[in-house]
């Protein structure tokens, strides 16, 4: 059910921008309204996103373990599998943002006659993860070009890495080709083993297919349409710096490639995609291992109803006092 | 009691989900699946809401009348008192990395055991209360209304998880199904749908002390009983003190230990060390569990049970805590016990008396773990060890969940075993340290009615066993928890006869030579050693 009706929804989305532009000519609405707002929903959507995430206190400090504690000091711990510092927290979380630390853990399990468990390697999802993350922020890089002039070095160094390979006189971005294939197989991988099919929502699809889209119309405007990046460039600089025009000469493409980032982005803070921040704040991750070592304050900590020893002596004195127990009041 | 069907009918399990929806498939309640309700006494003598008659298997389950808004008002409250809640119910991506992680998945193939499922179990009705998405767009968004048929299924699915963490080691996010499950528990307590086999050992143990509700004079009997045995086995007579003030150190071991079989040879172990060593300490009647079932009920009642350890230490003034081998109570003990009931000013930063060890990373909760303890005595020559007097046990080590992914306590006990045993293999690398494997039986799951559950949740634990007991002969499965203890011997029955169970300072106890003791004709147990009189082996 997912499946079908979030292909019908980007289908929609796209036939919508279309027909908007091209037939009723709503090139400012598309063009600088709807990124607009789009935008600042977005902004806001994230940042009370995070106020509500903070909002919210840790009570206490559970991280999962992944190696030896610190202990005793001749015991080799594991730094950051089990950081006791904050030091070691943050290369956990880097390890864990950057490459996908934990995701390379993953191993297949089957079971198979005998009965017997095996254990088979799988880390595509990691690695395909991994590209899919890592080529969509390049991607991300590279379109800073279109919004500064002049284009900041970082974003020139970062598009002449990515476009090392030329095929004609055309330099091919790396990145755009590795975004597309990695959404793809991810959507496939999604559909294809039952399990993860079985726990899939709309809103597991929805994202895949509309960066599966953007991946595509961008690739399709750059090496086959030969959008005119002059005036889309003219377009982004004018949103950038509030002062927006519409220039003659975009084609209904870059209206269908713009409209779908803008539905992304004002979906992400109400969607799973908020997990790019949520992996900062997560306890299990981002703290150290140190709770007895260090006292850890639960802001809400209230007093409880307990049996107190005094309770437990009037109940029981007598029978202590018979085996030599002592007791507080004879 | 439901009747388990063989192994090799057991291990039938179709992993493919059905073709229906999971919203669509309402709970079905299996035989051997799930435990028996808890009584009214229970939860009455604690004071938790609810207390009535009722049974699972029965239509109606006497929900008070306003539950819906109970189960609301009570989520709510959560979400703003745990930011782990919060972020687990809106960050997961459904990768699907979680699914083969869980021993209750691989071991029923119920596709509400993968991990993801289960929370979304949750997640469903958190979405439609919560989250804008969810009240608009209903099933769409992967949102529920809550009905009855939810408040069952997560009865039957939140007590079909262990809280092993070990799902939370793969997720790419650290989700954790523990933190979800605590917490759904909670919601399910605010109804009065708890499980005997849990409440009563809280009701025991608040009341009593002790999750069997042992009064002290029987406690003592128990002990002294061992006492005898140890006698008996090396000649030596140990004096161990009950609620002794002025004592340097409290011993508190899980009460699993004092009297049930195997945990009884690890509690000798205990006694026999101390006495080698001539610790100062004492054990308390009032504080006589380190386990802690309230910890598998809420948060709240894991701190009313957890009070009486700082309070029975403050009482008898001694100058820190020493724990015993136990899993839940460790995680309860290391991650929350300061936080909950501290700060424990009272108490000195701890020093091992023989050694003058001081052990920092305890400094401020002031309470050691025993295998730390004894880890740190061999390392300082502290005691004559004979591992040939183990030569009977092929061990292998199970790390229990809890201490391998809330604490990280992987060497300081393959270090004793090392120490103390000539033949000790490893299971396959899936399957220990921080991806170790659950016994099947945590959290408050090992009871009897559930066997089928337990046997199904153990098949991955058992399969490793398994393995090593295959290629390297394995008789023994040691390992530091009591709940172990307790549940894997049928677990090995079932999967792997021929396979005993122990605790670490079992293997400590049969290994450790006394001052004048008298030559050592047989283990703990009781069983004849592989020894000549002269100490050669046969």
């Amino acid at each position: 059910m997912g499946m079908g009706l979030s292909a019908l929804l980007v289908i929609a989305l796209v036939l919508l921008a279309f027909l908007g532009v091209q037939v009723a000519g709503l090139q400012f609405l598309f063009g600088v309204v709807i990124p607009y707002a789009a935008f600042f929903i977005f902004l806001a959507g994230v940042v009370y996103r995070i106020v509500k995430w903070a909002q919210s206190p840790v009570p206490f400090r559970i991280p999962t373990t992944c190696g030896q504690q610190k202990s005793l000091p001749w015991i080799k711990s594991n730094k950051i599998d089990n950081p006791a510092s904050t030091a070691g927290v943050i290369a956990r979380m880097a390890l864990e943002v950057l490459f996908f630390r934990s995701l390379f853990r993953n191993v297949r399990a089957e079971l198979k006659d005998g009965p017997k468990i095996v254990y088979t390697w799988e880390k595509w999802l990691w690695l395909a993860g991994l590209l899919f993350h890592w080529s969509m922020l390049l991607v991300i890089i590279r379109h800073l070009r279109f919004f500064a002039d002049p284009i900041p070095s970082f974003v020139k160094v970062i598009s002449s890495v990515d476009g090392f390979f030329e095929i004609g006189l055309q330099h091919i971005y790396v990145s755009g080709i590795i975004l597309l294939l990695a959404v793809t197989y991810l959507f496939i991988r999604r559909v294809a083993i039952p399990q993860v099919r079985y726990i899939s929502l709309l809103s597991d699809y929805f994202p895949l297919l509309v960066i599966f889209t953007l991946a595509l119309t961008g690739i399709l405007m750059r090496y086959f349409m030969r959008e005119n990046v002059v005036a889309v460039k003219q377009l982004a600089l004018g949103l950038a710096t509030f002062n927006p025009t519409v220039p003659e000469g975009i084609s209904v493409l870059f209206y269908i490639h713009l409209f779908l980032v803008s539905v992304l982005f004002a979906y992400f803070p109400f969607s799973k995609l908020v997990h790019m921040g949520g992996i900062f704040l997560s306890p299990t991750r981002n703290l150290p291992n140190d709770s007895r070592a260090r006292r850890h304050i639960n802001p809400w900590n209230y007093p409880v109803e307990v049996h107190s020893y005094e309770e437990y002596e009037d109940e029981f004195r007598q029978v202590m006092k018979a085996v030599g127990i002592p007791v507080e009041k004879e | 009691m439901a009747k388990v069907p063989k192994p090799e009918q057991l291990v039938n399990i179709d992993h493919k989900p059905p073709a229906k929806p999971w919203m669509d498939m309402p709970v079905k309640f299996e035989e051997g699946m799930w435990c028996y309700a808890a009584k009214p006494e229970s939860l009455e003598a604690v004071g938790l809401p609810n207390p009535r008659k009722w049974s699972p298997e029965e239509e109606d389950w006497k929900l008070p009348e306003n539950w819906k808004e109970v189960i609301f008002e009570g989520l709510r409250e959560r979400l703003e008192k745990y930011r782990s809640l919060r972020i687990f119910m809106d960050i997961c991506v459904r990768c699907g990395a979680c699914a083969d992680k869980c021993h209750f998945f691989l071991g029923t193939g119920d596709p509400k055991n993968m991990p993801v499922l289960r929370a979304e179990l949750l997640r469903s009705i958190y979405r439609k209360e919560f989250t804008v998405a969810g009240k608009l767009l209903g099933k769409m968004a992967g949102a529920r209304e809550l009905t009855e048929d939810v408040v069952k299924e997560w009865f039957y699915y939140f007590f079909q998880c262990t809280q092993c963490r070990r799902c939370s080691v793969f997720c790419p996010y650290g989700i954790d199904t523990a933190e979800i499950t605590i917490i759904a528990r909670e919601l399910l307590n605010l109804l009065g749908c708890n499980i005997e086999w849990i409440a009563s050992p809280v009701a025991n143990c608040y009341k009593k002390g002790n999750h069997l509700g042992i009064q002290p004079h029987a406690l003592k009997d128990m002990v002294e009983m061992l006492a005898d045995d140890i006698e008996d086995v090396t000649g030596i007579r140990v004096e161990p003190t009950f609620n002794r003030k002025g004592a340097e150190i409290l011993f508190i071991p899980p009460s699993g230990d004092v009297f049930a079989d195997p945990g009884i040879y690890t509690f000798m172990g205990y006694l026999m060390l101390f006495h080698e060593i001539g610790l100062d300490y004492t054990l308390s009647t009032y504080a006589s569990e380190g386990g802690n079932f309230g910890s598998f009920t809420s948060h709240e009642m894991m701190k009313r049970l957890n009070a009486k350890m700082y309070a029975e230490a403050e009482r008898l003034g001694v100058k820190w805590i020493l724990g015993g081998e136990c899993g839940h109570m460790w995680r309860v003990v290391h991650q929350y016990m300061n936080t909950m009931n501290g700060p424990a000013d009272f108490l000195e930063e701890p020093v091992s008396p023989i050694t003058g060890t001081k052990f920092e990373n305890a400094k401020s909760t002031k309470m050691v773990h025993i295998v730390e303890f004894t880890a740190d005595l061999i390392r300082n020559n502290k005691l004559k060890l004979d591992p040939s007097r183990n030569d009977h046990f092929r061990i292998t080590f199970h790390d229990s969940c809890n201490p391998a992914r809330a604490m990280g306590l992987f060497e300081e006990p393959r270090y004793i075993i090392k120490n103390t045993c000539n033949y000790f293999y490893e299971m396959p690398e899936e399957t220990i340290r921080e991806k170790t494997f659950c016994c099947g039986s945590g959290a408050g799951l090992n009871a009897e009615e559930n066997m089928v559950m337990r046997m199904k949740g153990g098949l991955p634990r058992a399969n490793a066993v398994k393995y090593v007991h295959e290629k390297y002969d394995v008789n023994t499965l040691t390992c530091i928890c009591a709940v172990d203890r307790a549940a894997l011997p049928t677990l090995m029955n079932y999967w792997v006869p021929g396979v005993s169970v122990s605790g670490v300072h079992e293997l400590v106890g049969n290994a450790l030579i006394m001052k004048g003791e008298k030559q050592r004709t047989t283990n703990l147990r009781g069983e004849p050693l592989l020894r000549t009189e002269d100490g050669g082996d046969v």
